[in-house]
């Protein structure tokens, strides 16, 4: 007996991004560029995982499917900085890594940002120690710190959801901006 | 067999005063000699029949700040695997002037273990084909091991020091051989 009809069930919670803010008639619509661009990049956010101990651990439980960071845009990681424009730096850094980290940052493409996830990315934690880096801010500007020893996945969503309203809100033209010019030369970077 | 008072024995016999004491703890023997000697010991016994110490395990070093004179312990843990059993030497040095012959012709593993050594404790083995820091950054100018030195990085200022061992003294044993 073939069936040729079965049960199917549509999902009917698909969630799509609300349309900024503008003026429309038929067959038009006027906006503002930066909220255009600010959607699309706020919404396909592709992050570079630099994971070094149990934070990391928490970051792949973040995108396994329980957590499920693919929900907020963040579906594809990269493995090499050239590509992505989130560095998430999860875990000790020695201060043997630092110039390691840095490179990375270095190598990525503006616009970037970075999230500092777990007390030892951010200030160092519990290793307050001669090898190792007391946060990551000595050596790459930081955009989003996410505390705990490690963060739970929630944690870290939350961490990605500031990120988001920050690429969403941040200025076209703030990358050209004298100020950002100023932060990366005090951070040695050009 | 192998004992301890076999290997002490045999040593005193071939190097009479460089060997200055022996300890037991735990079962296992700890021979105290002079630095001067550290190679021909551990040349002999590599070499002698019945002792046959072919495996460096670890090679090390402790400070004692409170013996003057005796500051540096550099500590050889030596295995003759047929046998299983371990011997520890221990070569006390002047921490003015930390120079010891290097192990690393007769046990390559020392190579790697004595750059260690040098790194964190500035133990300067004499000999040794590229004694550069292994494991902390170029830049350090210190070597952070040493007792004078705080484990705790400088940069932070945002911990109470008095909580946090940073300052004053602290009796680490006092320790004489």
């Amino acid at each position: 007996m073939i069936h040729n009809k079965r049960p199917v069930t549509h999902n009917t919670n698909v969630k799509i991004v609300d349309m900024p803010e503008g003026f429309q008639g038929e067959g038009f619509m006027a906006t503002q560029l930066s909220k255009v661009v600010g959607m699309a990049r706020k919404n396909s956010i592709w992050p570079l995982p630099f994971a070094t101990s149990c934070c990391g651990i928490e970051f792949m439980a973040t995108m396994g499917s329980t957590y499920d960071l693919a929900r907020f845009g963040s579906e594809r990681l990269a493995f090499t900085p050239r590509q992505c424009d989130l560095l998430m730096v999860m875990g000790t850094i020695s201060k043997k890594m630092g110039p390691v980290l840095k490179q990375v940052y270095i190598q990525m493409a503006e616009p970037r940002w970075v999230v500092a996830v777990g007390a030892c990315a951010s200030s160092g934690g519990i290793f307050d120690t001669y090898s190792v880096l007391q946060g990551i801010d000595q050596v790459i500007p930081v955009d989003v710190y996410v505390p705990g020893c490690p963060p739970r996945p929630e944690g870290i969503i939350d961490g990605i959801l500031r990120i988001q309203d920050l690429v969403e809100t941040e200025s076209i033209r703030r990358r050209d901006s004298e100020e950002y010019r100023e932060l990366l030369k005090s951070y040695g970077i050009s | 067999m192998l004992n301890n008072k076999f290997v002490f024995e045999k040593l005193t016999e071939k190097f009479g005063e460089a060997i200055i004491g022996y300890e037991e703890s735990f079962d296992l023997i700890t021979i105290h000699a002079d630095k001067e000697h550290n190679l021909k010991i551990l040349q002999f016994l590599y070499d002698e029949e019945g002792l046959a110490f072919r495996f460096m395990t670890d090679l090390t070093a402790i400070h004692y700040p409170d013996n003057p004179g005796k500051e540096l312990v550099v500590t050889y843990l030596l295995y003759n695997m047929p046998e299983n059993f371990h011997v520890r030497l221990k070569f006390a040095l002047d921490i003015n002037e930390p120079n010891i012959y290097t192990a690393s012709q007769l046990h390559p593993t020392a190579n790697w273990l004595e750059r260690e050594c040098y790194d964190f404790f500035g133990v300067n083995f004499i000999g040794h084909p590229n004694l550069i820091r292994v494991m902390n950054v170029d830049e350090m100018d210190y070597f952070p091991m040493r007792k004078e030195f705080p484990l705790e990085d400088q940069t932070r200022a945002d911990k109470d020091d008095e909580m946090f061992g940073r300052g004053g003294h602290f009796n680490f044993g006092n320790i004489t051989i």
